[in-house]
Formats: structure tokens, sequence, C-alpha cells
């Protein structure tokens, strides 16, 4: 079923949690909300389960107007970060709760437990008590009864946040395929860039109560449509530095002395004016192997190299400048050893002050 | 600083010798930690690393085996003899004390000279960017403040055979993390203490440590510098636990002197002739190369899953009945490959569990 805010916002007294903001969320592929701490993903998760009354705004399904419907009247199911299950119940047990609630039939509720249950992998722990479980287990097990219900809408506030990382990479890929067959509309709000990659379907990135873009998510990962978009969708943080454009030269000068041939869509745009901009450099477009024509280097100081899941973060001071870069496989610098990262000028975001998108990589 | 020596170590929490391996809490090991090294020990909840580090700050005796700090036997030496310093998971400090009260503590209790005292505490402020807040009480500091308190309680003394940490991070705020990594690193260059670092976070150990012990199930099965880990895991467990995602495993016969996955002769770094019927060729996701025609050491590959994730593209497919994940440049890479090349400096084969030289 679809789901359509419109201008939902929501104020606590004088404070402004949501701004009003229109989103349309639809089943079949995962609605990712993606933002910081205090972005306004749990606000907004708390307004669609009717936890919250939008102080503006209308939540619209189908023919139904939904705005002030009480949760206990909404078809809504939800998972949290901590794992919540019934701990005097067997997995099977847990699972097939809302499904008796609901009052259906034994045979039915047998089915409906094993289906999902297999898609989750929970088939050999179905007669174990939640204490006999790993964390990763209870969460699936938990998921399992929020997905048995086939509630019209399902959300999920960080359900992996809890988990230690090698569960949370294989839930993630899983996860991303369970929602899209089913029919309930799942919502699934993450702090992570790579989180809402993983999952794929439809991205909002939120920020400060705002939303600041929505769409395909590969497809809002490679065409921000803001500064602050960019930002909030990357991790590690996008490198930005300052530079002018130079419409006469055609050339572009980063704040940090380098010089650049200007891209062809700023010439075609700007012309010969001259314009300060911010250039954005995502961490994966930097390495320390040259990138051949239309390469150039930024040298710096190794701050740290960081190894996180196959790939080395090494942070490099680069002026005044605080750059990092993400390079496969793993890679040990020495602190405060020189270093010189590779960028390729075809690989790069610019941005007009006010945070416009001016031009943006080749996909 | 000492050197730490475990010659056939092993424990049990069960009364008598196991019977079988898997019933030590830890496992028979042997093993040298150089002086002033920065080691972690790394492996999952259950692993045997707490045991393995509670042996080091004696508060478990083995069941069998001896433990050495320089050459001397401490075996047997409860923990007020060993000179062990420990930093925990959450901060231990005197709330009634200042800052520079908790630095200055350890050392006023082994008899420090006031000045001295005075002096080492305030090298310590500075190395972890306190210095400003000496003078504070500790009561009413954040939990990011007080754990760097408590870090600084662990390296102040000098006398100290090791500082074990537990893991030192976890109420540290996510973004502040690589900011404190860096610290402790730096503070490992500056000070040359031998430090231990017991996580089940792959990113702390690989990033702080010169070797990393990994350990699995009570068994070390690596002990390596980061990068011998990622690029020649010793045992499947390193292979699958280091990396995300892990290795891919390639089951495989063994025939004619060479190894095959279906109908394809495949070259690895392995030269030895595996003792076991049960072989598996690894080789990393980010290490597949997609091809469009078959050719030595490419095998047939049919695209299960793609998934676009920005600036690369993780693919999951079916090679010869297994599912092997492969990071690819692009979408488009996935779309059109048949085979996956398998580079034979990048791979291995693994009889069972363990790489074959």
């Amino acid at each position: 079923m679809t789901f359509w805010l419109k201008g939902i916002g929501f104020r606590r007294g004088k404070e402004i949690l949501l701004h009003p903001l229109d989103l349309e969320l639809r089943p079949g592929v995962p609605n990712v909300l993606l933002g910081a701490a205090g972005a306004g993903k749990t606000t907004l998760l708390r307004l669609m389960a009717g936890l919250e009354v939008p102080s503006e705004g209308r939540i619209l399904s189908g023919a139904s107007d939904l705005t002030g419907v009480p949760v206990r009247r909404r078809s809504v199911a939800m998972v949290y970060q901590q794992f919540i299950n019934y701990p005097s119940m067997t997995v099977f047990e847990n699972i097939a709760s809302p499904l008796r609630v609901a009052g259906q039939g034994e045979a039915r509720i047998r089915e409906r437990v094993r289906e999902i249950a297999e898609v989750l992998r929970l088939t050999p722990l179905l007669a174990r008590m939640p204490s006999e479980l790993s964390g990763g287990q209870q969460q699936r097990t938990a998921l399992a009864r929020a997905l048995a219900r086939e509630a019209d809408l399902l959300l999920l506030d960080e359900p992996l946040a809890n988990l230690d990382y090698k569960l949370r990479e294989e839930l993630r890929e899983e996860l991303g395929q369970v929602f899209a067959r089913q029919r309930t509309t799942v919502v699934y709000a993450t702090t992570e860039p790579m989180e809402a990659l993983q999952l794929g379907g439809v991205a909002t990135v939120l920020d400060a109560g705002r939303l600041l873009q929505t769409g395909e998510v590969a497809q809002v990962f490679s065409r921000p449509s803001s500064l602050a978009a960019a930002r909030a969708f990357s991790d590690p943080p996008i490198n930005v530095l300052p530079a002018v454009w130079r419409g006469a030269s055609r050339l572009l000068h980063l704040a940090t002395g380098t010089t650049l041939p200007g891209p062809h869509a700023l010439a075609s745009r700007l012309g010969d004016q001259e314009l300060s901009i911010q250039v954005g450099i995502r961490p994966q477009q930097l390495g320390l192997a040259p990138k051949g024509a239309g390469g150039f280097a930024l040298e710096g100081i190794v701050e740290l190299a960081e190894i996180s899941g196959s790939d080395t973060y090494v942070h490099v001071r680069h002026g005044e400048h605080l750059l990092v870069a993400q390079v496969p496989g793993v890679h040990r610098l020495p602190l405060e050893s020189r270093c010189t990262l590779h960028a390729d000028a075809a690989g790069l975001f610019g941005f007009a002050a006010d945070g416009q998108p001016l031009f943006a990589p080749d996909r | 600083m000492a050197r730490i020596e475990f010659i056939d170590v092993a424990h049990t929490y069960a009364n008598g010798t196991p019977a079988a391996d898997s019933d030590w809490a830890l496992q028979p090991m042997t093993m040298t930690w150089d002086d002033g090294g920065a080691y972690a020990l790394l492996g999952p909840s259950g692993c045997g690393k707490s045991t393995l580090l509670n042996i080091i700050s004696g508060l478990v005796k083995p069941t069998r085996g001896r433990i050495l700090f320089d050459g001397r036997d401490v075996t047997h030496a409860p923990p007020e003899l060993r000179n062990i310093a420990q930093v925990f998971q959450f901060p231990v400090i005197y709330d009634s004390l200042s800052v520079r009260g908790n630095l200055e503590f350890p050392l006023r209790n082994r008899g420090w000279k006031t000045a001295e005292a005075r002096r080492r505490a305030e090298q310590i402020a500075q190395l972890l960017e306190l210095t400003a807040d000496l003078d504070r009480p500790a009561r009413g500091l954040g939990a990011d403040m007080k754990q760097k308190i408590s870090l600084g309680r662990g390296l102040v003394r000098t006398d100290v055979a090791a500082v074990l940490f537990d893991e030192p991070l976890t109420v540290i705020d996510p973004h502040l993390k690589w900011l404190l990594r860096r610290k402790l690193k730096q503070i490992h260059q500056e000070l040359k203490l031998s430090l231990i670092y017991v996580t089940h976070d792959q990113t702390e150990a690989m990033t702080f440590a010169d070797r990393v012990v990994v350990m699995s199930h009570g068994r070390v099965v690596q002990e390596a510098t980061p990068e011998e880990l990622f690029e020649r895991p010793a045992h499947r467990f390193v292979g699958y636990f280091i990396g995300s995602p892990g290795m891919n495993f390639i089951p495989a016969q063994w025939r004619e002197g060479s190894a095959w996955v279906g109908d394809v002769p495949i070259t690895t770094q392995s030269r030895a002739d595996p003792d076991a019927a049960d072989i598996a060729v690894g080789v990393r996701p980010e290490r597949l190369e997609a091809r469009t025609a078959a050719g030595p050491n490419s095998v047939p590959a049919r695209v299960l899953a793609v998934r676009d994730l920005g600036t690369h593209a993780m693919c999951t497919l079916d090679v010869d009945g297994a599912r092997v994940r492969a990071r690819l440049p692009d979408v488009a890479d996935a779309a059109a490959l048949t085979h996956l090349f398998i580079p034979p400096e990048r791979s291995a084969l693994y009889a069972v569990e363990w790489r074959l030289p």
C-alpha cells in the first residue's frame, strides 16, 4: 500500500523537529531515511506510526486519511535498535504471536511462520528460547515477528545498530531482498550511508529536521542536490576544498594551490565570469596511485591510517585542510609521514557558495 | 616494559584435563610478544581473548603451561606482583579527585616524589590533550573525558611490564573514535610501552596494532601484521573475519597435481599438495576480475544479484554451485560478465581450514 505524506511537519513548543515535507512511500522497495542523530528520522517514524500527531499536514493511504488515527487502529509493525521478544516464548511462538492475536487458523500460522523463518534463516532455531540466541538471532526473530503480521506499514528504526559488524554486513545484504518480496511498505531509518546503499531502494536524506533529497538511492548518492545532501550521504565525510573558477582561462584554482582544467559543464554555464565555489571530492575518489590523464596530486602529512573492513581510511593533513581517502586493501602508513593523494579532475563535484550543485562526475 | 612469553599455555574452566581440543577455553599456545610492541587480541565474544587477558594480568592461573615476563616465570604470581596496568571498557576514576589527582594517583601510591609525579602526570596530560582540564574535578565530566583520564591512568606508570586495554573505546562517541585511535598510536610511538589491546572490533585491532592475534573458539588461529591477515589469511576464519565482505572460499577438487573448480584448473600462490580432500580456493571479493570469455584461471560465473554501492558494485554470483562475492568497478561489468578471473598471485588453496603454503 502506498502512503503519502503531504506537508507533514512537527513542532514541540517552539522547537521545530520536522519542517513541513512531502514524501511518497511505496511497497516493494525499502524506503530508507538517512540522516545523522537529530535529523528527524525517529520523529518521522513516530508520526507515521500514529504515536505522535503532526502539527501540520496529512498522512494519506489509498482513499483514507490516517492523520488523526491512533496507533492501535493502524496496521503498523515496528522494530527498534533493542531486540524485543517475548522471553517466555519459543522463537516459533514469538513469530506466531501477531497471527494468533489476529485469530488465524493453526495451519495458516504454521505455514506463515515456516515461510518467514526460512527467509530470515531461523528454521533450525524455531524451538529455542530467546535467551538461547545470539544478538543477531534475537533481532532476526524480532524482524520475523514484524514481517509475519503483514501490516500495511513496517517501520524500522536503526534495527542493526546494536549488532556486531559481521552480522550487520550479512543482514544488510539480505534485508534489501527480503523487503522487496513483501507487500508491506517498509520504512527503514539509518545513520549509515553504506547501509542505505546496501539496502538499495529509495533514499530520503534528512538533515536537522529538513528533507534534503529523495530518489533512487544510487542516484541520490551520485547526484546530490546540494552540498548539505552530499555531506549527509558520505561516510567517511566528503572532502570539501574552496576553489575559484576563472572563466576567462577556463581554469579551476583550488585554494590549496592546485590548478585544474575546469569541467565543461562549468564553462558552458558560467562563461567568462569568475566565481568562488566549493569542490567536493569523495573519499573513494582519492587514491595512493597516480590516476593518469586528468589526474592531479594533493600533498600532505598522514594523521592516521584507519583500517575498516576491506578498506583503509587515510586521514591526511593538506595545508589547513584535513582530507580523508578511502583506499581498497590494507595499507599501513606511519603517523606524520609524507603522503601524496591522487585524484582525477573528472571525479570532482562542484557546489556554488549557497551549496547548489554546479557539476558532478559522469557515471 | 617486558617481553612476554607463553610456553604451552592452556586453560579450562572445567575440572580435569579436557579430552578434546574444543573443550579448552584456551587451547595450548606458545608465543612471544616483543618488548615495546603494540599487540591486539581480536575475536568474537567467546573466542578466549578474555581468558588470555586474565592469564596475563594474573586473575586466571592457566591449567597448564608457563608465562614469562622478561624471562621471569610469573605463572603463579598474583596480579599485584605482575606490574600490569589495565584500562577497562568503562571509565574507572575517582570522582572526588581532580583530573590531575587521578593521573598522579597510581604514582603516589607507589611512593613517587610529589614533583616527579606532577611532571609525569603533566606529560601524559599533554599527550592526551588534557592539559587545560588538569585542575577540573573529575565529577561531572562527560564519558569521553572520563575514559581519556582512565587511559591516562593506565599509561602514567613507567615501571609496568605492559598496559592492557580491554575494549577501551566502547563509550567513545563514534565520531571521536578516530582521534583517540590516533592518540593511542602516537602515545605508543612516543612512550614505547608494551601495549595489549583486546577487542572484537577489527577496525580497532587493525588500526592500532603492529601485530594482531586472531582468536576463534579458544584457539589462536593467526598472529601477524594487519597486511598479512588481509592478504594471506592462515585460516579460513581469518579470511572470513577480516575484510568486509570476507574472503570467498570456492570448493575445489584435487587431481592431476592441480586444483580444479569445475573443469578449470586453478593456479594459486600455494605450492604444497593438499593432505585432505576438502579443499577450497580462497580469494577476496576485491581481487576477482570480470571476464567476458573463458581463459586461464577464469571460472564460469552466473550473476545472482548486483548492488550499486555508488563508487563500485557488489556482486553475488554462482560459481560451480558456490555463492561468491565480487567487488567490481561498475554495475556494467557485472551485467556483461560470463567468467571470473582468479589472480594466481592473490589467491591460495585451503585444505579443510588452513592455508597451504
